[in-house]
């Protein structure tokens, strides 16, 4: 899940004040915790009573989108409210809003969130974590199935590092554990600590570098590999 | 592979079989003024005679300090004592790292000690963001390419061919019980990567310190045992507090609480209480390492504490002066 989290009223406020209608749009995607028509109706809300203070009558609708990062269910979801309303306001992650823009390309799409990570939560606990980077060279396998990219605050691929602390981490003052720790416990208890003990070379930031794409239906690989024989 | 050779004075005074003493050096956010302190501490490290080399940290707990390259180059001219480079790889790429000790090689620089750093969100600029391109184990590797092979990280050949450096690792010995386990298996990669010596973070329990020591010994690379000599009782409750996974043991702290309170406003008698508490805890500890463990040296992080130089080490031999 993409886990996200509301911007400050007033900064959400602050991009849609020059507007008098706008369109607040819920996610019923995969965001956490939910962004749907009920939180859009909460902060359409929201953003009139604040507007009222500043002597403004601001005019919104909500609605909510199945998933705004599909550009066909967005552009059908979202085409027929377009013409009355000044600007878009998204409840969904950064990838709905980036949709937005594109498939209603007339006005802005602002958005009332900050995206933070593809987390889960766990049952009984009251918090979103990490689990997974989106690094493009998974090394689950190695690891017993915990991501030391996402699980360690350095995202070490040779750890433990020296603060960690009867496996506990340094960061955030020893109250997560050591994903390197847990590594080890977990590669120990199915007697695998040669998997523990490789050592694992530096990652390639090829994969990653910024806008990532893969084409689709083709080999990524062989795909770089073409490009690097053309060069 | 065969064995590299020693190139610094350090990795020669280990491979002569000398028990070394290191010192350590703590730049922080300082221009002159502060280098002649850093360069002063250094020269005073020399005069024992003992100390072969002294450490030069890069931002310790992450904070915002001079970057460690130059002082070591600056305390190497100016104080005429081999320094250990610290090199953390927090704040550098490897394309930034490979410059640097190529930077570092240039400028005379011949031990280089690896660290992963402590995390930025310990530091003093907290919203910053880390590096960690590499980490230390891998940093290990790009040492090992511009060394035995003259290449960088890539395989990219240096036009000038290999650089003559050494370079070890650190390991803590405060990770005991099961963590231990995982502390030594760590150190294992590095010494794949082919560290010259290992200098392991302070302890204060004899027994737990020479434990750690007969575990890495498997590894027959020298190990340098930390310990860190306390010059106020402010010092040692700061590293009990806040250095990851040391604890100052409580009768020592309290020693030390007690040596400043009963001297308070007369110096020299306070300066006088402190070190003995310190001689009496380091004196027959350092003693008993030399004597009964594998450990080829101790790293002496006494920093800006160089009276207590004498009394620590005088009873040891002079051999450090040979390789001035």
């Amino acid at each position: 899940m993409i886990i996200t989290e509301q911007k400050d009223i007033n900064d959400i406020y602050e991009m849609i004040k020059d507007y008098n209608k706008i369109l607040i749009a819920g996610c019923d995607g995969c965001c956490q915790p939910p962004r749907s028509i009920n939180e859009a109706k909460v902060l359409g809300q929201l953003l009139e009573l604040k507007a009222k203070t500043e002597g403004k009558d601001l005019k919104w609708r909500a609605i909510t989108v199945l998933r705004q990062c599909d550009d066909r269910i967005a552009a059908t979801t979202i085409r027929p409210f377009i013409e009355e309303y000044d600007a878009i306001v998204s409840l969904a992650c950064g990838l709905g809003v980036v949709m937005l823009n594109k498939v209603a390309e007339n006005i802005i799409t602002y958005p009332a969130q900050n995206s933070m990570f593809g987390g889960v939560q766990n049952a009984g606990d009251n918090y979103f974590i990490q689990y997974c980077e989106t690094c493009g060279s998974c090394l689950l396998g190695e690891t017993g199935g915990i991501c030391p990219i996402a699980g360690c605050a350095k995202h070490l691929k040779n750890g433990p590092c020296g603060g960690t602390v009867d496996g506990m981490c340094e960061v955030g003052g020893y109250t997560h554990p050591c994903a390197w720790i847990e590594i080890y416990k977990r590669l120990k208890k199915f007697n695998r600590l040669d998997l523990f003990t490789l050592y694992r070379p530096a990652r390639d930031y090829r994969s990653s570098t910024s806008p990532a794409y893969i084409p689709i239906n083709k080999d990524y690989t062989n795909i770089k590999e073409e490009k690097e024989e053309k060069k | 592979m065969a064995k590299r050779p020693a190139y610094s004075k350090l990795c020669k005074a280990l491979a002569d079989g000398h028990f070394v003493f290191t010192g350590e050096l703590e730049p922080k956010k300082i221009l002159a003024d502060g280098m002649e302190e850093v360069v002063h501490s250094a020269k005073e490290m020399k005069k024992t005679n003992r100390i072969i080399a002294a450490n030069v940290t890069d931002g310790p707990q992450g904070d915002a300090y001079i970057c460690s390259l130059v002082p070591s180059f600056v305390v190497q001219r100016d104080a005429e004592i081999e320094t250990v480079w610290q090199v953390a790889v927090r704040d550098r790429n490897r394309v930034a790292l490979f410059g640097d000790v190529l930077g570092g090689a240039l400028l005379g620089l011949k031990n280089v000690l690896v660290l992963t750093g402590d995390h930025t969100a310990l530091g003093d600029n907290k919203q910053g963001r880390i590096s960690y391109d590499l980490d230390s184990t891998q940093f290990c590797e790009l040492l090992k390419k511009m060394i035995d092979e003259g290449t960088d990280y890539s395989g990219n050949e240096i036009t000038d061919g290999k650089i003559e450096m050494n370079y070890g690792c650190v390991a803590n010995p405060n990770a005991v019980g099961e963590y231990m386990e995982p502390e030594i298996l760590k150190v294992g990669r590095k010494v794949e990567q082919g560290i010259d010596f290992i200098q392991t973070q302070t302890a204060f329990d004899i027994d737990v310190a020479k434990n750690f020591i007969n575990e890495l010994a498997r590894y027959n690379v020298p190990i340098l045992l930390g310990v860190f000599p306390m010059k106020s009782y402010g010092i040692a409750w700061y590293f009990d507090k806040y250095i990851p996974g040391v604890s100052v043991p409580k009768e020592l702290l309290n020693a030390l609480k007690k040596a400043e309170k009963d001297n308070k406003g007369n110096k020299p008698a306070k300066y006088a209480a402190l070190d003995k508490v310190n001689v009496e805890f380091f004196v027959p500890f350092i003693e008993e390492i030399k004597k009964n463990s594998k450990a080829s040296g101790i790293h002496c992080m006494a920093v800006e504490y160089e009276r207590l130089f004498a009394p620590l080490l005088d009873k040891y031999p002079d051999y450090a002066k040979n390789y001035y």
